[in-house]
C-alpha cells in the first residue's frame, strides 16, 4: 500500500534561496544563449558574402595567417567589420539600458532623447566639415554628446527630473540636432550617399581597424565602470530617496553612469553613426526574455551587438541594394516605439 | 540586535532653495522605543525624517547617531543602521515580492560580492515578519495596497537596521490595514527591540501606538514626551488650529482627541464648555 506523503511546505529560507537560484540560473541560461548566439553571428558574418570561406581558413585568418584570398577579403573587409558591428553593438545596448534604468522610462534611450544625435552631429561636423583625425573626431563626438546630455537634464529639471519632460524635450533637441546633421551634409557636395548614410542611420560600410579601435578602447573601458554600479542602478529604480536609504550615494552615482554611458555612445556612434534605435531595442528585448529582477546590463549588451550583426549582415545581402546597418534597425525600432506610445497612453500614463 | 542606539538632531535647521523648513529644531529619539512625529500638513515631518536619514543635508545643526555626524558616516554603513521608508517608494515593472524585498540587502552586499546564505536569511525573515511569504513569487503590480505597503516594510526589514524610519507608512490604506501594519511595527519593536520612528497623520493611532510623540508644528518642536503628556486640549490647539476634546480611550486607556469643528457638534447644553472659535490657519 502506498502512502500518501503529506508534503509539508518547505522553511521559507529554502523557499527564498529557491526562488532566487531559479531566476538566476534563468538570467545565466540567456546570459550563455545570448553570447553563443552573438558568436554564431560573428562567425557567420566572417565566412559568408559574395565568397564563401570555410571555418577553419576563417580561423586561420583570425589568428594571424596568411591565407590566399581570405586574408583580404576575411582580415580587412569582414574582420573589422564585424569587430565593430559586435562592439558599438553591445555599447549602444548598455549605455541604452543605462539610462532606461536611471530614469525609469523604457522611452529614456539616448537614441531617443537627442544624446546619439549630438555625437552624430558632433562627428559629422568634424569629419566633413572640419577634416579632422580620428581622435580629435572622438573627442569633439563627446563634447558634444555629453553637451547635449546636460543640456537636456537642465532644460528637464525643475525640482527633480520627470522622466516624460525629458524625454519630449530630449525629442525635440534631437530632431535640431538631425537637422545640423542634414545642413553639414548637405554644405559638402563631394561626399557620397554612403557616408550621408552614416551619419543619417548609422552604417558599417567600408569599417577600418582605424575606425573600430576607439570604440573598442572605450568598451573595454567603460564596460566595468557601468557594471560596477549595477547594483546601485538597480536600488535607483526603487526611487532617489529608497536608494539613497539604502545606502546609494545617489548623485555621484548618477553623475559617474550618465557620463559612462554617454562616452559610450559617443564613440560608438563617432565609429558607426547614430545606428537607429538600438540603444532603444535593446533594453526591453533583454528585459522581456530575463525576465525581472536582475540586472540587464549585460544582456542588453549582448541584445545590442546580435541586433547589429545581424541586421548589418541582414541590409547587406538580403536584397537587391545594399542596406545600411541603421535603416534595418530602424525598421525594427520605430513599430516598437509606436507600441509602446500607444501601451503607455492605454495604461492610463500621460505619455 | 539589542545594541540601542542613540540618536538626535541638535540645532536643526533645513530647507529647500530660499525656503526654510526646520528651524533650530532639537530632537532625541528614545532607543528602544516608537516615536510618531506629528504635526499639521507641511510643517516639516517629511522633512524632519529625510534629514535625519541623511537624505538631506542640514543648513545648520546636526543629525548625530552614536555620537557620529550622519552626513559624515559612510552611506552603506549607515544604512546597516538606520532605514528609512520613504513616502512613495517606485517598484520597478513587473518586479517580484521576493525580487523587492531582496533589495533592502544592498547595504550588506559589496560591489561584485555573490548573494550569500545570509541574504537568503533575512529576506526569509522579512517575509514572514510581514506574513508576505506567500506573496514570494508574485508580481508586486498585482498586490494590494496593504500588501504591497508590507513588501516595502519587509523590504526595510530585510536591511536589518536597529532604527526604522517610516514616512506615514499608513497613508493610502483603510482602516484594518492601517491598523494592521502599526501592529506589525510594534511585533518588531517587542521582538527586536528596533527603534521605530514614524511619521503619522492619525493622532488617535499615534497616541495608541507611540511611546514617545513629537509634535511639530511651522519648524519647530512644539512638544515631545508620551501620548498623555503631548495630547492636550492645548497642544492640538496650537499644533493643528482645531478645538477638540480630549478623553481617555476605552479600548487602550491612552487619550483619544475628539476634533471639534463648526458643524457635526452637539449644541451647548451637554458639552463641556465649548471652546472660543479660533481663527482658521494661514
Amino acid at each position: 500500500m502506498s502512502t500518501v506523503v503529506l508534503s509539508t511546505p518547505p522553511p521559507p529560507t529554502e523557499l527564498v534561496a529557491r526562488g532566487r537560484a531559479r531566476r538566476a540560473l534563468r538570467r545565466r541560461a540567456v546570459i550563455v544563449l545570448l553570447a553563443a548566439l552573438v558568436l554564431v553571428a560573428f562567425i557567420v558574418t566572417l565566412m559568408c558574402g559574395q565568397t564563401y570561406y570555410p571555418l577553419d581558413a576563417v580561423l586561420r585568418v583570425v589568428i594571424g595567417e596568411q591565407v590566399p584570398g581570405a586574408t583580404f577579403t576575411v582580415g580587412r573587409l569582414r574582420l573589422p567589420r564585424a569587430v565593430l558591428a559586435m562592439v558599438v553593438g553591445f555599447s549602444f545596448g548598455l549605455a541604452g539600458v543605462t539610462f532606461q534604468t536611471m530614469l525609469r522610462n523604457p522611452l529614456a534611450s539616448p537614441d531617443v532623447i537627442g544624446i546619439s544625435s549630438g555625437a552624430s552631429a558632433g562627428a559629422a561636423i568634424a569629419i566633413v566639415s572640419l577634416s579632422l583625425g580620428e581622435t580629435q573626431v572622438s573627442v569633439i563626438a563627446i563634447a558634444a554628446a555629453l553637451a547635449v546630455a546636460l543640456l537636456v537634464y537642465t532644460l528637464a529639471f525643475t525640482d527633480g527630473v520627470v522622466g516624460t519632460r525629458l524625454v519630449l524635450i530630449g525629442i525635440g533637441i534631437a530632431s535640431m540636432l538631425d537637422s545640423v546633421v542634414a545642413y553639414v551634409l548637405s554644405q559638402a557636395a563631394e561626399w557620397d550617399l554612403q557616408e550621408a548614410m552614416r551619419w543619417l542611420t548609422g552604417s558599417l560600410n567600408g569599417t577600418t581597424w582605424d575606425q573600430t579601435r576607439p570604440a573598442v578602447i572605450a568598451l573595454a573601458v567603460l564596460c566595468p565602470v557601468l557594471l560596477s554600479h549595477a547594483r546601485n542602478l538597480s536600488a535607483m529604480q526603487l526611487g532617489d530617496d529608497t536608494a539613497s536609504a539604502l545606502g546609494v550615494r545617489v548623485e555621484r552615482t548618477r553623475l559617474t553612469v550618465i557620463v559612462a554611458a554617454v562616452g559610450l555612445i559617443a564613440f560608438a556612434t563617432a565609429a558607426a553613426g547614430p545606428i537607429a534605435f538600438v540603444a532603444f531595442l535593446s533594453g526591453p528585448i533583454a528585459a522581456r526574455i530575463t525576465g525581472p529582477g536582475g540586472s540587464l546590463l549585460v544582456p542588453a549588451g549582448l541584445v545590442g551587438s546580435l541586433l547589429v550583426l545581424v541586421a548589418d549582415f541582414t541590409g547587406q545581402y538580403a536584397f537587391d541594394t545594399r542596406f545600411p546597418v541603421g535603416v534595418v534597425t530602424g525598421v525594427l525600432g520605430a513599430p516598437y516605439l509606436v507600441y509602446l506610445i500607444i501601451r503607455t497612453n492605454r495604461a492610463g500614463g500621460s505619455l | 540586535m539589542t545594541t540601542t542606539h542613540s540618536l538626535a538632531a541638535e540645532r536643526l535647521t533645513l530647507g529647500y532653495g530660499d525656503r526654510a523648513v526646520v528651524n533650530s529644531l532639537d530632537l532625541t529619539v528614545p532607543p528602544g522605543e516608537i516615536t510618531a512625529i506629528v504635526g499639521a500638513n507641511a510643517c516639516g515631518k517629511s522633512t524632519l525624517l529625510r534629514s535625519m536619514s541623511r537624505l538631506l543635508k542640514p543648513r545648520e545643526g546636526r543629525v548625530v547617531l552614536d555620537g557620529k555626524e550622519v552626513h559624515r558616516v559612510p552611506a552603506k554603513e549607515l544604512a546597516r543602521t538606520l532605514g528609512l521608508l520613504p513616502q512613495s517608494p517606485v517598484a520597478p515593472e513587473g518586479i517580484t515580492v521576493a525580487d523587492l524585498v531582496g533589495r533592502g540587502r544592498h547595504p550588506h552586499q559589496r560591489v561584485f560580492s555573490r548573494w550569500n546564505a545570509e541574504d537568503d536569511t533575512a529576506v526569509a525573515a522579512a517575509l514572514e515578519a510581514t506574513d508576505t511569504t506567500t506573496l514570494a513569487d508574485r508580481c508586486v503590480d498585482e498586490l494590494s495596497g496593504g500588501q504591497r505597503q508590507r513588501v516595502w516594510i519587509a523590504m526595510a526589514l530585510a536591511q536589518q537596521t536597529d532604527i526604522l524610519m517610516l514616512d506615514e507608512p499608513t497613508t493610502f490604506l483603510d482602516a484594518s490595514h492601517q491598523v494592521e501594519v502599526l501592529d506589525l511595527l510594534t511585533d518588531l519593536n517587542h521582538a527586536r527591540g528596533t527603534t521605530v520612528v514614524m511619521v503619522l497623520h492619525d493622532l488617535n493611532l499615534a497616541a495608541r501606538y507611540a511611546d514617545h510623540i513629537v509634535a511639530l508644528a511651522a519648524g519647530r518642536l512644539h512638544a515631545a514626551g508620551t501620548p498623555h503628556e503631548v495630547l492636550t486640549k492645548e497642544n492640538v490647539r496650537a499644533v493643528f488650529g482645531l478645538n477638540s476634546h480630549i478623553i481617555e480611550d476605552p479600548v487602550s486607556g491612552r487619550p483619544l482627541m475628539l476634533p471639534i469643528g463648526r458643524h457635526g457638534v452637539r449644541q451647548p447644553q451637554d458639552t463641556p464648555a465649548r471652546p472660543a472659535p479660533v481663527p482658521t490657519p494661514r
